[in-house]
């Protein structure tokens, strides 16, 4: 860090006393930059720190009087509250299992697409129609149309094979939830991998088919080590969007059954409960987690965009 | 029957002298690729149908298939059945989404100038600031947002959507336009500034019309975000600002024979991001991926 900050600094002197113009046309190409930068900061930086001084306090909504500094004492209270832990638990597991297997379909479908045939985009179309749903009117179709244990579409296809009628809501309620999850997400990740198979080298495949390489060995030793990166981006640009999903579980249980993760649980929190001190110390904890995730995340992204700006 | 002779010259085409169970299999593959197709999209295809059949027609146990259409679901989502209106929540929706999404472009059109064709010094930095923020849960910024709400009297007022929308989609423009400024040859440009172009004139003839698809990408992608947000609209809004995401919250609990309703209801209220997705259907990875694919 030092090192790069020291000409910087001694050019900026330099720049103060000797070259006002040079300054000033240094102002001149940061300007266009600073509405954005400084709107950024305010609108998303400023809330963060007051989440974080908020956490500290003990101060129930109801009760604005009673407010007093309270220290970490909110983060011991999230730690060990069972439901809280619980709503870990359950973002976690949703977060992996949507991931992971929207990831394993979307890559099947972007084999299955990255060949010619008839009406193939036709077919993109039909599969990427999930995705551009608003995510309550899709989350309300399933919880409505189909999983509805008395007319739903499920049960009403189970009823004409003479198959049982289960409450699927009821009886696998985290499983309904992924269900709809997976099924928008699907063709996210398909999109991704699909341009990851189109950047392959078309000329290095050829050249292997050539030498005898089996349709197998070209996917596992070079389209997938090619692909590792685009699944990597998938699946953490897929962790950092369903981690921080609400949607789908207000609507589908309202976070009953135990299916409250940890957006809703803060939502929860302080709209419901007015525990404004207990729900910026969980906030502040769904950050952290994203960092941790972000950071692996930013490694990526910022892999590949080398790779494009060394291209270009 | 047609689709299989295609994909049989498909296979031709890619795999020159092959044999014929290597065509066979390709034509099967693309079979599994239609099937698939049809799978992901038969909930939205049953959606639209129900949407289309009276209540109870739309509420049978085996399905109704071949029951007679009728546009009754759509007109009582609209008002006639003597519910709430949904048109203020669609205007504000629109208002919002519209709204937050020029002032999107108006910030971030200079901003990713002065990170590609004049950059700043360390602009990838930059850039990657605007990202990092992305990818911090809007919720932990939710309370203060509210609370501050609260005490200036922003409480149910599309505006403060308007200025939250803005800042959530303003990472994902700047990253966008970023990379389509950057495609602009700086040749062009330097040649146009030789010939005694000005940087407005450059910028109105030269650099809109090479970045103006992308422009236009970004922006449809903006107004998908807003228009499907909820978190904020559920929290910030009530019977003023609500926009359609909160309108269709009143579905969440069941009212009786009501799955026309809900179909025609969520169908009305994603045709504006179906439109706007498939419009951008091209451009749309590069705007979930936030750039980094192209």
């Amino acid at each position: 860090m030092t090192t790069t900050t020291a000409p910087r600094v001694t050019a900026a002197r330099r720049a103060r006393t000797a070259e006002p113009p040079g300054r000033l046309r240094a102002w001149a190409t940061r300007a266009p930059l600073l509405p954005a930068l400084v709107f950024m900061i305010v609108v998303t930086q400023l809330p963060f720190v007051a989440t974080l001084v908020i956490s500290l306090f003990d101060w129930n909504a109801l009760y604005p009087d009673a407010r007093r500094f309270a220290g970490l004492a909110n983060y011991g209270e999230v730690l060990t509250d069972p439901d809280l832990r619980n709503s870990v638990l359950t973002t976690i597991v949703l977060t992996v299992t949507v991931v992971l297997a929207s990831l394993v379909l979307g890559l099947g479908l972007a084999l299955l697409l990255d060949r010619k045939f008839r009406g193939r985009g036709l077919v993109r179309t039909l599969l990427i129609a999930p995705f551009l749903l608003v995510p309550v009117a899709a989350a309300l179709l399933w919880k409505h149309v189909l999983y509805n244990p008395e007319y739903g579409l499920l049960n009403g296809l189970l009823n004409l094979v003479g198959g049982p009628q289960p409450d699927w809501i009821s009886s696998t309620p985290l499983l309904a939830i992924e269900a709809s999850l997976v099924w928008q997400w699907t063709p996210f990740m398909m999109l991704i991998l699909l341009a990851g198979l189109q950047s392959r080298s078309h000329e290095v495949m050829e050249a292997a088919r050539m030498d005898g390489a089996s349709n197998w060995q070209i996917f596992r030793y070079m389209t997938l080590p090619h692909l590792r990166r685009y699944l990597e981006l998938g699946a953490l640009l897929g962790s950092i969007y369903i981690v921080q999903n609400f949607d789908a579980v207000f609507t589908i249980t309202q976070g009953g059954l135990g299916t409250a993760n940890l957006p809703y649980t803060v939502y929860q929190t302080f709209y419901a409960a007015h525990e404004n001190g207990l729900a910026s110390a969980a906030g502040v904890l769904v950050v952290i987690g994203s960092i941790i995730i972000a950071t692996f995340a930013l490694r990526v992204v910022s892999s590949l965009f080398r790779e494009e700006v060394s291209r270009a | 029957m047609s689709t299989l002779t295609a994909v049989r010259k498909g296979g031709i085409r890619s795999s020159g002298t092959r044999d014929t169970g290597i065509r066979g299999r390709g034509a099967a593959l693309g079979l599994l690729a239609w099937l698939a197709g049809i799978v992901f999209f038969l909930p939205i295809a049953w959606m639209a149908l129900t949407s289309l059949h009276s209540e109870e027609d739309a509420a049978t146990n085996p399905p109704s298939f071949a029951a007679a259409l009728t546009l009754d679901g759509y007109r009582d989502f609209f008002g006639a059945g003597g519910g709430a209106s949904p048109w203020p929540a669609l205007i504000n929706s629109t208002t919002a989404s519209v709204v937050s999404t020029l002032c999107v472009l108006l910030l971030a059109l200079p901003a990713a100038y002065a990170l590609s064709i004049r950059p700043v010094k360390k602009w990838t930095d930059v850039l990657f600031f605007f990202l990092s923020t992305k990818m911090l849960p809007a919720v932990a910024g939710l309370l203060p947002i509210y609370l501050f709400a609260k005490n200036t009297g922003l409480l149910d007022n599309v505006w403060l959507l308007v200025v939250l929308y803005t800042s959530m989609n303003l990472p994902i423009a700047v990253w966008m336009m970023q990379s389509f400024l950057a495609e602009v040859p700086v040749a062009i440009i330097e040649a146009a500034q030789i010939d005694g172009a000005r940087l407005p004139t450059v910028l109105a003839r030269v650099v809109a019309p090479i970045a103006a698809p992308g422009i236009a990408a970004t922006a449809l992608i903006c107004f998908i975000f807003s228009w499907n947000e909820l978190l904020f609209a559920r929290v910030l809004t009530g019977t003023v600002a609500e926009t359609a995401p909160v309108f269709l919250t009143g579905f969440i609990t069941s009212q009786g024979l009501f799955l026309a309703k809900v179909c025609a209801a969520s169908l009305v209220i994603s045709l504006p991001v179906l439109a706007a997705g498939f419009a951008a259907q091209d451009k749309l990875v590069q705007g979930l991926s936030l750039g980094a694919v192209k």
